[in-house]
């Protein structure tokens, strides 16, 4: 259950619309079903009484919307920000993605959002509609009618590891303001890296075969803002497409990661929209958590400006050889 | 489709003798792309190269591939071949088949099998070439040294010298810097002012030095040969070209006590002021912190004795932009804040100072006349202990300086031999870690010191110095005879470690030039381009670079002048063309190539670009300047779209060199 | 195919002012080392791109090493320093993934260091040859 509701978040919208504050509202739409919210853009009051929703299915992350929006039409666009979000936002102001005098961010605190796929597991099919009451989900189903679900156990795997409800940038907040979080994020990143070459290689090849490249990671990932990627472009002599060979996916998903290595702030956007449920989420980890051990605590979009890790260096950083004796006696 | 040519070289036996060159060329005849293959025994020769030369023309070549020794050997050679046969030099590859072949691998069928590798690698690669051309940019015949002390100066000298106008900006009223305050140098002994000043004197009359004093740099644009700089000339108050330097309102200003910074504090000067007798320019300087007349309004005593007219308290700021094309950095250094060493008892006696003060107190023109009296009480000093390495090698944090400041162990044996033979009655201690006295005539100088005018050196640190009465109670070890000494001394001087002027930091960033950890600016190389910052156009003369001594300043000085001179003799640079572009249709605008370009060469701007459907956008985009370039290629990997490439080695080009080799 | 015939593939990125000047100078005193290892130039270790690493492996290569100037030495003063980084993050997430650490190596060789060149080209070449042919990064459409 979500601390603000809807309607404070409409009425706020409304009236900055109204005192021409903004002129659009980023937000998330309500889908045919309760789970399948969409990211939107809504124009008026009306727009927004009728479509907008804020519940646990509102995981999108709209800051890497603002870099087309901000350049699509003048004014400025408001934008609800979870505290996740706010990282990203940073993170693209420091890249010069945006222009921040275009952008009226609001943050809304976030208890955590649910996981359509965990509450699958646990109610089976034919979902109808979600409620949320209390910590408790109740789940309207065509064949097994209501079924209730502890709230918890149907959080989305970054929100339980989440590390912070506290925002890092916003021009007004709705709501309570939360705090940096204790998490085990790097859990798994740990039991992985205890694993044998041989596990860990039969472990990726068994996630990684899985992808069927429909890029649906890279076309959510706030930091994969590329005017052309590189693996859409003829030019780059490293162009695929079609999945045809266990080479690409291990390729791509490298490179991916690589490309947003220190640029990454863990949203886990990339997870939450895999089709193919794979632990994307994983390899960043992976990176954040090597960049935490080789060069101290980094945290991408913490503040706007840092430098990142990988156009920074010292001079005792420590040697690749090293780097990778490490690795699973890191744990 | 290009046309390759494949030259494959025997050089006599040293590659003919391991590899089957014949082969070699036969096999490459099956490359797509190739359309002339041949061997020869010195492709390197005269006649070699007109087979080159001679094959380009008849077989209308668009790219060669010379199998041969190193690129670095004769790339370059061959490059100018192809120029001559009307190819783009930048059309050839070689495949290093001896340095890296022929002469690593023993046995004629393994070194023949990679040679063929090699050159079809060299071939794949050289498909993909483009011919480049290198860029120009022209260069305006003006210098810019900034800091107007001896390296500064002598830089300065040197370029005029060579018939270029230079501007010598210095933040102080006058030029001269610390060498004006020293009082003799190590280790001849002839003194500062008399081998400095007439210098000063030449560089106010050379005809093309212009010199901004009282001044500063605030901002600078541009790149090598066209760097935009703005100086700012501050408000002395004092119209510079009307002032004589009489010095009359000097004498008459009723505002008497204001510390005068050129004696380092120990006695006072009126609030207008001239540093010293032999300041260049020798125009007053009003202290606006200190006149009253600027500060309330009431006085203006030395406007009425002014016979030239030349007071103006209306005076602002002014601002000069100025195009150049070269710069020196010349900050130079200060001596440490003695604040972290209160062990030494520096803030609680007057009788305990640094080695520049002690300059000053011995000084002709100095505080005391040049009669080395006590600053507490005035008496002579009967003991005097010189305390060595006071925040140079230090490890402790915060604290003093890893390094070595260098000049201290001569300074410190100067001052002593000098208080011996003046006041030979005086006993005089010096403690040290080590002495170090490389350099001419240096170490004889050290020996003089000791043997024949009985300066006590003694291997140790002091580890206390507390004010007792009108003594200072010096503690200290001496490590060589193993015993705790303790010596009532009249007077202690620090040789306190020199650090670079804080100003060259703020300068550093306007120039993107770099730094190492300690503020020093960074040499291109530290043995071969010691002069030169790796910030093309931007040198380096001076302490800013590392601690020095005078003659080693100078030598720099002069050669750095020499780079200067080198580059502006030059009527248009010319780039080299295998650098970093970017594609502004791909480009994010993200900064991440901004931040690892070791040389400042990449800037960005808004441009427009017109949409498919007709709109405008406005994007921010990189662009590199080809000036500054250097073509190391860190950008290139820093860019996760691949907008940035490298020309001459692009990502297809050793994508395509990686296919060939791994095949 | 029997074991002893195994002959690995492997790209040595060298750059151009230590160590491929490095490779010369092993070159220029006779010193041996085996002719698995190929060379390709770039101007500054800071040049390679992990992509190419990759390609390299997808293409048939067992092993792929880099050489640069050593750290503080660098032509272009910071360029190894970003190249450490680099390929401290890549070897560590190909380690992560379960490809043999021992395939992607990382050394500074100077100009004058013509006998480490060698040696060290020697060594990789046998640490690769031991762990034989290169399966978890081979890309099938690449096989002869």
């Amino acid at each position: 259950m979500q601390s603000v509701t809807r309607k404070a978040l409409i009425d706020r919208a409304a009236a900055l619309l109204a005192d021409g504050t903004v002129n659009r509202v980023y937000g998330w739409k309500k889908g045919t079903f309760a789970y399948d919210v969409t990211p939107a853009l809504f124009e008026s009051a009306e727009e927004l009484e009728r479509d907008f929703v804020f519940g646990d299915f509102c995981g999108a992350n709209f800051s890497k919307y603002l870099i087309a929006e901000t350049r699509r039409k003048d004014g400025k666009v408001l934008v609800f920000l979870k505290p996740c979000d706010t990282y990203s936002f940073n993170q693209l102001l420091t890249e010069h993605r945006f222009d921040r005098e275009k952008v009226y961010a609001v943050g809304v605190p976030c208890e955590g959002m649910a996981d359509i796929n965990k509450i699958r597991e646990l109610a089976g099919d034919g979902i109808a509609d979600v409620a949320s009451e209390g910590d408790k989900l109740i789940v309207h189903t065509l064949f097994d009618g209501d079924i209730e679900l502890d709230a918890a156990e149907c959080l989305a795997e970054r929100c339980k590891n989440c590390k912070s409800r506290r925002h890092v940038a916003y021009d007004e907040l709705i709501g309570e303001e939360g705090t940096v979080r204790e998490n085990g994020r790097f859990d798994q990143v740990e039991a992985l890296e205890a694993m044998t070459p041989d596990e860990r290689f039969a472990f990726w090849q068994n996630e990684l075969s899985r992808c069927i490249r429909c890029n649906a990671c890279r076309d959510v990932c706030p930091a994969c803002t590329c005017e052309k990627c590189v693996f859409g472009n003829p030019e780059s002599g490293v162009e695929n497409k079609a999945i045809s060979d266990s080479f690409e996916e291990k390729m791509f998903h490298i490179i991916r990661a690589f490309h947003v290595a220190g640029r990454c702030t863990d949203c886990g956007e990339c997870s939450r929209v895999c089709p193919q449920h794979i632990p994307l989420h994983l390899l960043n980890r992976k990176f954040i958590h090597d960049i935490d051990r080789f060069y101290g605590d980094y945290q991408a979009g913490a503040e706007v400006g840092s430098r990142a890790p990988l156009v920074d260096y010292t001079l005792g950083d420590l040697e690749p050889g090293d780097a990778v004796k490490g690795g699973s006696a890191h744990a | 489709m290009q046309r390759i040519g494949v030259f494959v070289c025997w050089c006599g036996t040293n590659i003919a003798g391991t590899v089957d060159v014949h082969a070699v060329a036969e096999a490459l005849k099956l490359e797509p792309g190739v359309v002339f293959s041949t061997d020869y025994q010195y492709m390197c020769s005269q006649a070699g190269q007109q087979i080159i030369s001679d094959a380009i023309t008849e077989h209308k070549l668009t790219g060669i591939v010379v199998c041969s020794c190193s690129p670095r050997m004769h790339e370059a050679t061959f490059r100018k071949t192809a120029e001559k046969a009307g190819l783009n030099p930048y059309m050839v590859e070689i495949a290093n088949i001896r340095e890296q072949c022929s002469w690593v691998h023993k046995e004629m069928p393994i070194g023949t099998e990679k040679a063929i590798m090699l050159a079809k690698a060299a071939v794949a690669k050289v498909s993909l070439n483009a011919p480049l051309i290198p860029g120009e940019s022209p260069v305006t015949k003006r210098a810019l040294v900034i800091g107007g002390g001896i390296a500064g100066i002598q830089t300065a000298l040197d370029i005029a010298d060579a018939g270029f106008p230079v501007d010598l900006v210095e933040t102080k009223p006058t030029i001269g810097g610390k060498m004006a305050q020293l009082d003799k140098t190590f280790p001849t002994l002839d003194c500062a002012a008399c081998i400095l000043t007439p210098k000063m004197v030449d560089v106010a009359q050379h005809e093309n030095i212009r010199i901004f004093s009282y001044s500063e740099v605030v901002e600078v644009g541009g790149f090598v040969g066209n760097f935009n700089v703005k100086i700012k000339k501050k408000a002395r108050y004092v119209r510079e070209e009307l002032c004589t330097g009489c010095g009359l309102c000097t004498e008459k200003c009723p505002q008497k006590k204001v510390a005068n910074e050129f004696n380092l504090g120990m006695d006072n000067r009126r609030a207008i002021y001239i540093p010293f007798a032999q300041a260049v320019p020798k125009v007053a300087t009003i202290d606006a912190a200190h006149c009253t007349m600027l500060k309330s309004g009431k006085c203006g005593v030395c406007s009425k004795v002014c016979t030239a007219g030349a007071i103006d308290y209306k005076q602002q700021d002014e601002y000069i932009e100025e195009t150049y094309g070269a710069i020196v950095a010349a900050t130079g250094f200060n001596p440490i804040d003695m604040g972290a060493f209160d062990e030494y008892a520096y803030s609680k006696s007057p009788d305990v100072i640094t080695s520049l003060e002690f300059e000053r107190l011995t000084n002709a023109a100095g505080p005391t006349g040049g009669k080395l009296l006590r600053p507490s009480d005035g008496k002579h000093p009967q003991k005097i202990v010189f305390v060595q390495c006071v925040g140079s090698r230090c490890s402790e944090a915060g604290k003093g300086k890893e390094y070595c400041s260098k000049i201290c162990c001569m300074y410190t044996a100067k001052h002593a031999m000098l208080t011996r033979d003046k006041y030979p009655d005086t006993d005089v201690y010096v403690f040290y870690i080590d002495v170090r006295t490389p350099g001419k005539n240096f170490d004889e100088f050290y020996r003089r010191a000791v043997e024949e005018y009985g300066v006590h050196y003694i291997k140790g640190m002091v580890g206390k110095i507390e004010p007792v009465g009108d003594k200072l109670k010096v503690q200290a070890s001496d490590l060589l005879d193993n015993r705790q000494l303790k010596i009532d001394a009249d007077l202690v001087v620090l040789a306190a470690a020199i650090e670079p002027d804080k100003s060259a930091r703020s300068l550093a960033t306007m120039l993107t030039a770099s730094m190492d950890t300690n503020d020093f600016f960074t040499e291109a190389h530290p043995k071969l381009r010691p002069v030169e910052s790796p910030t093309a156009g931007v040198f380096l003369s001076g302490t800013c670079q590392g601690p020095k001594d005078i003659p080693e300043t100078v030598s720099q000085a002069g050669a750095a002048a020499a780079k200067v001179i080198g580059l502006l003799a030059k009527d248009r640079l010319t780039c080299n063309p295998c650098i970093a572009e970017s594609d502004e249709m791909m480009c994010n605008g993200c900064s991440s190539c901004e931040r690892v370009c070791p040389y400042g060469a990449i800037g960005y701007i808004d441009k427009e670009f017109r949409m498919p459907d007709r709109t405008v956008k406005i994007r921010r985009v990189a662009k590199v300047n080809a000036a500054v370039c250097q073509g190391c290629g860190c950008c290139t990997v820093t860019c996760p779209s691949g907008a940035m490439d490298l020309k001459g080695f692009a990502n297809k080009q050793i994508m395509a060199e990686v296919d060939a080799l791994c095949l | 195919m029997p074991v002893t015939d195994y002959k690995p593939k492997i790209v040595a990125f060298c750059c151009n002012w230590c160590s491929y000047a490095g490779a010369d100078l092993a070159g220029n005193n006779r010193l041996n080392y085996p002719a698995e290892v190929k060379i390709i130039r770039v101007p500054c270790s800071c040049r390679v791109n992990p992509m190419f690493i990759l390609r390299a492996f997808q293409r048939g290569a067992d092993g792929v090493i880099l050489c640069g100037c050593h750290p503080g030495d660098c032509h272009y003063t910071s360029g190894n320093y970003y190249t450490r980084r680099r390929m401290a993050l890549l070897f560590s997430m190909l380690d992560y993934l379960g490809i043999e650490r021992e395939r992607t190596r990382v050394e500074w060789v100077s100009a004058a260091e013509g006998a480490k060149f060698a040696a060290t080209m020697s060594d990789f070449v046998e640490t690769v040859a031991a762990l034989g042919e290169n399966k978890r990064l081979e890309d099938l459409r690449c096989k002869a």
